[in-house]
């Protein structure tokens, strides 16, 4: 049973675990395999291969295509023990096997309070009221007459690591990591549609909210400081080109550059111009972090520069034994632009600068490299990421100090992955 | 040419300025909000009551309906049911290790417990309690928090009389001072920055990861069902052809997202808040092992009575009207149409 079940999955794809049992058999074998070269000649490359010799699919064979077979791995994923059912749930994004920084929309992990929704944008319609000088209603065709912007943001759960605030717990990057997504939005600004509606009636900016809320049964709503809604909020209706998918809010999402994912409100239907925040469920009872004393911070909107190795981890582990390895993470801050990253793999007695694949935009993702000649042994690797504030990514000593160990929300320390010598990695906290 | 745009243009011509300020003016894009709309929409609650409804309920008639509604998942006395949401309880733990956050011991305004019972509760049914029902529905919570006594009545007179026990619990984000003022890159150290680094902690120790990635599970049952369930289909499949109306299960298959928050049917369907769905239309009542039914149903199942599609059309256009004590808290489907299409769609998939 047990070996028939891993014949199967290495043909249909290639699981973590029947991955790892590959990496670790052929490991040691393959090392140094550029300078010991082949005495057989390779019969993908001696022999006529299919693919070589009859033809592939039609032009019209996927009118819209989803990634080859091969890559069926490469999904959301849910921990089924964290919530009590998938309608209000979440599930996370690959990343241990994505690279650059744009996420694919068909796997950007998905939280939803009460399921995700089917709004036409026939049916949509989008109502400014509260302290404004004329409420309004927009349809979909009356926003996408406003002028346009396109800006690429992260969106990251405040949640994102949070079950790692006691200890080390899920195995993977995907789990500890991987409820963020990287998109660029094309849309309008919240500013343009507040001008619209006109803010005299508003007064003095300063003390003033927006009410945000969605259409669906959960009806989350958020309060946002005036001030912030009128610097950078979007009102998105395309992500990476393309209408938000249904799980992102189609056809209208909010976006709230750098601040938690729960305040990109989907399927997007009110803004109240307030002159109080109005506390609801998910700005009280939820996303509030309690302290060590029991007293609880409220209105930690901001996500703080945080970053993680992507590759090698638990679920991308190394296959090729010692030698070039392409060391390769993600970094990120909701309070500005990343300016570096370093990586230690000593578990942080000694850390070296990683390369940045482009430089580090605002409150967006940031590709890391570091390539470095492998020795086989035994790794502690970290990456700890710093923005242009001067902030520096603390480590989880650090950050408990402050906020004790009942704290959930907002973990950004640094993670440590324990990489083997047969490259295999595991979640780890070290000394 | 529209007459305004003339106009406009004979008055940019005459002001001399083609590049007039139009945003700062606005666009004219959108309409005005009716009143009626606004009202529709506007049902938030601030903590110093801005958007109370005027209504009233008592702890008595709040713990009947809760128990009828909210019970399923949040248990009777409020305490939750499996990962659902505790409502009650947690009192003086939140300086303790695993402190436990309920709406008596950690949710600071009670405004918040009406606005969110109003705009999105039930589970499934949102928006469909009365305002005086969720007047009641925040009086017995707050008794099961031992916050009131059973012969309360909470308005929207005294609802700001009600002190919430963790009123002074929370401090507004205070990360300037106590963090970002020492996680700075100044102190950043690249050498010799300790001496020893030991493990001291491992995942695979916990052991919480799920393990079993997408394929593994699809791939196996399907293999396996297909060696055993193949001479079955083959047999009967002109029948299964004939069994359900493949347009009509497909409507049902919309209406049944109502139902989904608590049912779950298909391949692979487990028991959820309600038992799960398959081979239910012809089955006998209270069939699925391994779910707790109310007595009602377990009585209907021993007087032998069956889930024929008369009786289901009945319990699904309201459901306490056929089995009183029924856990469903769902309020029934209002058009005979969605109860045709949704008993089709359940034939289609236990197909």
């Amino acid at each position: 049973m047990t070996d028939k079940r891993i014949e199967t999955t290495l043909i249909q794809a290639p699981s973590r675990r029947a991955f790892l049992r590959g990496a670790a058999a052929t490991g040691a074998g393959l090392a140094a395999s550029a300078a010991s070269g082949q005495d057989i000649p390779d019969p993908l490359i001696t022999e006529v291969q299919d693919w070589a010799s009859g033809t592939g699919d039609g032009v019209d064979a996927t009118p819209y295509g989803l990634p080859i077979e091969f890559e069926s791995d490469v999904i959301r994923r849910n921990v089924a023990w964290l919530t009590a059912d998938t309608i209000s749930s979440i599930n996370f994004t690959p990343i241990h096997a994505l690279d650059g920084t744009i996420t694919p929309q068909g796997c950007a992990f998905e939280r939803h309070h009460s399921g995700a929704i089917e709004l036409s944008k026939s049916d949509y319609r989008l109502m400014i009221h509260g302290l404004v000088d004329t409420p309004l209603v927009f349809t979909y065709a009356d926003l996408e007459r406003f002028p346009r912007i396109n800006k690429t943001f992260f969106l990251e759960c405040a949640a994102n690591t949070g079950m790692e605030w006691a200890g080390a717990q899920l195995n993977g990057a995907q789990f500890t990591h991987g409820m963020i997504h990287n998109m660029e939005y094309s849309g309008v600004s919240l500013r343009s549609l507040l001008n619209e509606a006109g803010l005299t009636a508003a007064g003095d900016f300063k003390d003033k909210w927006v009410y945000v809320e969605g259409a669906d049964a959960s009806s989350n709503g958020r309060s946002i400081p005036l001030e912030k809604a009128l610097d950078d909020v979007m009102i998105a209706f395309k992500a990476n080109g393309e209408a938000l998918r249904k799980e992102h809010g189609y056809p209208v999402r909010l976006v709230v550059p750098g601040w938690e994912g729960n305040m990109w409100i989907k399927w997007l239907r009110r803004i109240e111009i307030t002159d109080q925040a109005i506390e609801s469920r998910e700005e009280t009872s939820k996303y509030t972090d309690t302290l060590e004393d029991g007293t609880a911070r409220k209105w930690t909107w901001v996500m703080d520069a945080k970053s993680v190795v992507t590759s090698p981890s638990p679920q991308a582990p190394i296959a090729h034994g010692k030698g070039p390895l392409v060391i390769t993470g993600l970094a990120w801050s909701g309070r500005g632009a990343i300016i570096g990253v370093d990586v230690t793999i000593d578990g942080g007695k000694t850390w070296q600068k990683a390369r940045l694949a482009a430089p580090g935009q605002p409150m967006a993702l940031t590709r890391f490299y570091l390539d470095i000649d492998w020795d086989g042994s035994e790794m502690y690797l970290q990456s700890r990421a710093h923005d242009d504030t001067g902030y520096v990514q603390p480590t989880k000593t650090q950050l408990r100090e402050v906020r004790g160990l009942n704290s959930v929300y907002h973990n950004n320390c640094i993670q440590t992955w324990w990489v083997k010598a047969n490259g295999e990695a595991e979640n780890v906290e070290v000394s | 040419m529209s007459k305004y745009l003339k106009l406009a243009l004979v008055t940019a011509i005459t002001t001399g300025c083609l590049s007039a300020p139009v945003l700062a003016a606005g666009l004219g894009v959108g309409r005005v909000a009716l009143p009626e709309e606004i009202a529709a929409w506007d049902k938030d609650i601030a903590p110093d009551g801005t958007g109370l409804p005027v209504g009233s309920g008592s702890v008595e008639y709040g713990e009947e309906i809760f128990s009828e509604t909210c019970a399923s998942c949040h248990g009777e006395f409020a305490e939750g049911v499996d990962n659902w949401p505790k409502l009650s309880g947690g009192m003086n733990t939140l300086d303790r290790e695993d402190p436990v956050k309920t709406i008596g011991s950690y949710w600071p305004y009670l405004s918040t417990t009406y606005d969110y019972i109003r705009r999105s509760m039930p589970f499934g049914g949102a928006q469909t309690l009365s305002d005086d029902d969720v007047y009641a529905m925040v009086a017995y919570i707050l008794y099961s928090n031992d916050l009131v006594d059973d012969d309360f009545v909470l308005s929207n007179e005294n609802f700001l009389d009600v002190e919430m026990p963790n009123a002074g619990g929370f401090i507004v984000d205070d990360r300037t001072v106590t963090e970002y003022a020492h996680f700075t890159s100044e102190t950043a150290c690249y050498e010799n920055c300790k001496d020893t680094v030991e493990i001291t902690m491992r995942a695979a120790v916990l052991d919480v990861t799920p393990i079993e990635d997408t394929p593994d599970t699809v791939v196996e049952p399907v293999q396996e069902a297909a060696v055993e369930v193949a001479p079955v289909t083959t047999e009967e499949s002109p029948a299964v052809i004939a069994a359900f109306d493949a347009d009509l299960a497909a409507a049902g298959e919309k209406v049944f997202k109502k139902c989904k928050a608590c049912h779950q049917v298909g391949e692979g369907a487990k028991n959820r808040v309600g038992p799960m769905l398959n081979g239910v239309v012809g089955a006998s009542v209270a069939h699925v092992d391994g779910f707790k039914y109310s007595n009602d149903l377990l009585a209907a199942k021993d007087a032998g009575r069956v889930w024929d599609e008369a009786l289901i059309s009945e319990f699904l256009a309201k459901p306490k009207s056929v089995f009183k004590k029924t856990k469903m808290s769902f309020a029934g489907l209002k058009k005979d149409s969605e109860i045709a299409s949704v008993i089709e769609y359940l034939k289609s998939v236990s197909q």
